[in-house]
Order: structure tokens, then sequence, then C-alpha cells
């Protein structure tokens, strides 16, 4: 659906975007997982049309990114972080703008805010929203016109986890719709949650890529198997046969109360590749 | 076609949200009848009021109401979801336009109901042209602008030189020479032979004035549009 080869984006002699590969597959998450200042948003731009690259190739829907009609940048469903909402109307009032854009017919509009938990805010003005709640309804607005692909760019930054919770339901439930979505954002446990596969991003280029658990495993250097015990004490066996046993003489003994892997999270995994967090601004 | 009526649409109902620009549109209609109705001075000329405010309406209203729109739009950010919704930058400027000039135009019918009938049509012609000038002002303003604030603080001295110029230009010789430099002064010559004389008529320097004046104006929109765009 989405294919980029060597994808570059410079400003004078700042490379943004520098050799992007990226193949996106039908009715898939993608996550594109960097710190702030990565090049996550200039992506979208680009795939989305708002922005032309410097060099390399974009096609969407089989065509270059250039030649996309208004037919095809309909299927386009965008919510960026620095989207606003009209501050003034209510909340369907804010979605029947795009409603009348679109030819959606406006019993919609009603449904889509039930959707997005805005059911009983239809009359509120959009002013009169919390945080959590404009994004839902920047949510609806991408949701309105059911997009076969949607960008999302940050979409929970500086919500609350209840918030969190449940644009991540609505973006699972879209999937399940068959959507493609293409999520861009520096929260590990959002990217490891709701992606299929994940390209870590680190100034402009690609740095790792593939299933989030795929990723942990591969950069799992200890090998060892993490155990809690009932007296409180936690101990480490390697991960090989030889800790059967052992594993084994704990459960008997009933002293095993958790068994973990030493699998490194997202995070790690970038530290290691970068030298720098995720959550680092750029 | 779609397009440009839902952005009206749209307009339509902000007009009664936003009390700024509301406040622009009623302002001068509503002082013209006031004062018309409850000053009358000796010796002071015929419709003296609907004269003055005629002018200042088409140097003001659409002018920082244009410009206003189109900034608040860019500063949100959601002017770029409505060109991402496909709509065309040139659709959207349309709307804005047929709006402020429809709402100006109503706004000048309040302010025609105390001329004499034969005169309302030339009146309202010469109102007419008045806003669409000052709508491309505001509009290049409004693009050329990042945010409201930078709008605001052009807009401030475009407006006391289109609205005030010719107001003062009544008081000092020196101030009307260089005022008739200007569209708006222009007008409101125009709009004093409507009003005062038996025929209205325009010299050849007055529509030069005019005409250059737009043509400037013209530039300048594309020169901004094509350096700035909407984005």
């Amino acid at each position: 659906m989405i294919t980029c080869k060597g994808l570059c984006k410079s400003y004078g002699d700042k490379k943004v975007l520098d050799g992007i590969d990226l193949d996106i597959k039908d009715g898939s998450i993608i996550g594109l997982l960097g710190p702030s200042g990565a090049g996550k948003t200039t992506m979208i731009k680009i795939l989305t049309g708002q922005l032309d690259a410097s060099g390399g190739s974009v096609e969407v829907f089989g065509k270059d990114v250039k030649n996309l009609t208004g037919d095809d940048k309909r299927n386009f469903g965008i919510m960026m972080d620095n989207f606003g909402v009209y501050e003034r109307f209510t909340c369907r009032d804010n979605l029947k703008v795009y409603a009348d854009i679109y030819g959606v017919p406006k019993e919609n509009i009603e449904k889509i805010l039930e959707e997005v938990g805005l059911g009983d805010s239809i009359k509120k003005p959009a002013s009169a929203l919390s945080k959590g709640m404009k994004a839902r309804l920047r949510l609806a607005r991408a949701f309105i016109h059911s997009p076969k692909v949607i960008f999302l760019d940050e979409p929970t930054s500086g919500l609350d986890p209840q918030s969190m919770r449940s644009i991540h339901k609505m973006i699972t439930d879209k999937k399940e719709e068959g959507c493609t979505i293409f999520l861009a954002t520096h929260n590990m446990e959002e990217a490891s949650k709701l992606c299929d596969e994940i390209y870590l991003l680190n100034e402009g280029k690609i740095v790792e890529k593939g299933k989030p658990e795929e990723i942990c495993r591969r950069y799992n250097r200890l090998k060892k198997i993490r155990i809690h015990l009932t007296d409180g004490k936690d101990m480490e066996v390697s991960a090989g046969s030889e800790s059967a046993d052992t594993i084994n003489a704990l459960m008997r003994s009933g002293m095993l109360e958790t068994i973990h892997s030493t699998e490194p999270t997202l995070e790690t995994v970038f530290l290691e590749l970068t030298g720098r967090g995720l959550q680092e601004a750029g | 076609m779609r397009n440009i009526l839902m952005v009206i649409e749209k307009q339509i109902k902000d007009t009664f949200k936003n009390k700024t620009i509301l406040i622009q549109f009623i302002l001068f209609p509503a002082m013209t009848l006031i004062m018309e109705n409850a000053i009358t001075m000796k010796d002071m000329p015929e419709l003296f009021f609907t004269r003055l405010f005629s002018v200042m309406y088409i140097g003001m209203a659409p002018l920082t109401s244009t410009a206003a729109i189109i900034s608040e739009e860019k500063e949100r950010n959601t002017l770029r979801v409505l060109m991402m919704a496909n709509v065309k930058p040139v659709q959207y400027l349309i709307g804005v336009g047929v709006y402020v000039w429809s709402i100006c135009m109503i706004g000048a019918c309040v302010m025609a109901t105390g001329l004499p009938g034969e005169k309302v049509p030339a009146y309202l012609a010469v109102m007419a042209v008045g806003f669409v000038i000052s709508i491309i002002a505001g509009a290049c303003i409004g693009i050329w602008s990042k945010n409201q604030m930078a709008a605001t603080s052009l807009v401030m001295p475009v407006m006391m030189i289109l609205s005030f110029l010719p107001m003062i230009a009544i008081f000092n010789g020196s101030v009307e020479k260089i005022s008739k430099i200007f569209y708006t002064k222009q007008i409101m010559d125009l709009m004093d032979g409507i009003i005062l004389k038996e025929t209205a008529g325009i010299g050849r320097f007055g529509l030069s004035v005019i005409v250059i004046n737009s043509a400037l104006l013209i530039v300048f929109f594309l020169l901004a549009y094509r350096k700035k765009g909407l984005e």
C-alpha cells in the first residue's frame, strides 16, 4: 500500500530523512518510533503529500505520491499533533465541516462521536473540552470519512492514561475494520502494544525494524531467566537447559512466585543502538 | 463548488460565535443609523455620517475580518486540515471572500437606509467595489502573517491609512493631497458625488487610482501567495 525507497529530505545542509526504505502492508499498524526531532512528522508529511521529498521515491496506492489525486487523498485520515479544531464550534459542528466536504451523511457525525466517547459532548464547544477529549475529537475527524489509511502523529502525547487507553482501543478497532495505520510516536509502550511492525528512527535513519517482540528478542544479550521467590528474593539463572533442574526444584518446593525473561525493552534497544533515549528531545 | 459553499457556511456559523468579527461587521452600520438619527447640527452636510462611516467601513471591516479569518486558521492549523481534506486554496479564498463581501454588503444595505431610493444602487455599487479591494488587501495580510498577532500588527497601520486618511483629509489640505493616492479617498469622493450631487462621476485620475490600487494589491496578493501559500 505504501512503499518508500531511499527517501531523503534535507533542509539546506541538514538531512532530516536519510535513505528511508519502508514497506507498509494493507491492514497493519506500522509504528515509527523515535525521539522528538527524529524526523517522524516530516515522514508523515511526505507520505501524505504535504511535503516534497528531496530524493528517493514514495508510492501510495501504487502511484507516486506526487501524482495522487484528490480522490486518492480522500482515503487518508490524518491526525497530526499540531492540527487544531474550531474552538468556537461544537463537536458536532466541527465534524459537520468535514462531513460536508467528504459528502458523509450527517447521521454518521453522531455515530462517530459516540464511537470516540464524545456522545455526551456533542453540543459542547471544542474550547470547553479537555485535552484528551480534544484528541478524541481530532481522531473522530480523521475517521469520519472511513479512510483506508490513517496517519497518526503522536496521538496520545500528553494525555492521561484513561484517554490513552480509549485512543488505543479506537486505533485497534480501526485496524479490525481493515484500515492501515501509520503511527508515529516516541511512546515505546504504545508502539509495543499497538504495532505489528516497528521502525526505529534516529536522526533521519532507520536503525532497526521488525515486530516489537522480535526486536526485543534480537537484542536479548543476557539470555537469562529472572525468578522472583516467595521469600521476596530475586535470582537469575541462565536460559539454557542446565537451569531446568533449578527451576523445577523451585516450582516443586513452592518457592517460585514469578518467572521473567530478561529481554530488553524497546527503549533499551534504542539506547543501545543510538546512545540516546526515546524521551530525549532532538 | 461544494467546498466553497462549505467554507461560506462555516464562516456564517462562526460569525455569531466570533464577537471580534461580529463587531467589525455591525459597528459602522449601527453607528450610522444611530448618528444620522440622533445628531442634527446646523449647516451639517447632508448624510454626513453615512458618507464618513461608509468609507471607514470599507477601510476596516473587510480588511480586518479577512486577515483575521485567514491568520486564525493558519495559526490553529485548521487551514492545513482543510487543505488535506482536498479543499483547494483558491476555493478557500473565494469562500472567505464571498462571505466577507456578502456580510459587508448587508451592512452597506443597512447604511443605505437613509439614502433616497434612486441613489441606493449607485451607493451599493461603489461600496461593493470598495469591499472587493479591501478584501484583497486583507487576504494579502492574512497570507503574509504567520498568526493572528502578526496579522493584527500589519492590519492596524493599513487600516489607519485607508480609513482615517480620507476623514482627516476633510480638515487638512496636505493630508488631502496624500490621501488622493488611496482608493478609499477616491471612493469617498465618489460617494460625495452620489449623495450630495445629482449625478455621480469619477475623473480619469480617480479611476486610475482605484485601478492602480487594485492592480498593486492583486500583484502583492499573488506574490504573497506564491511565497507563503496558505500553509
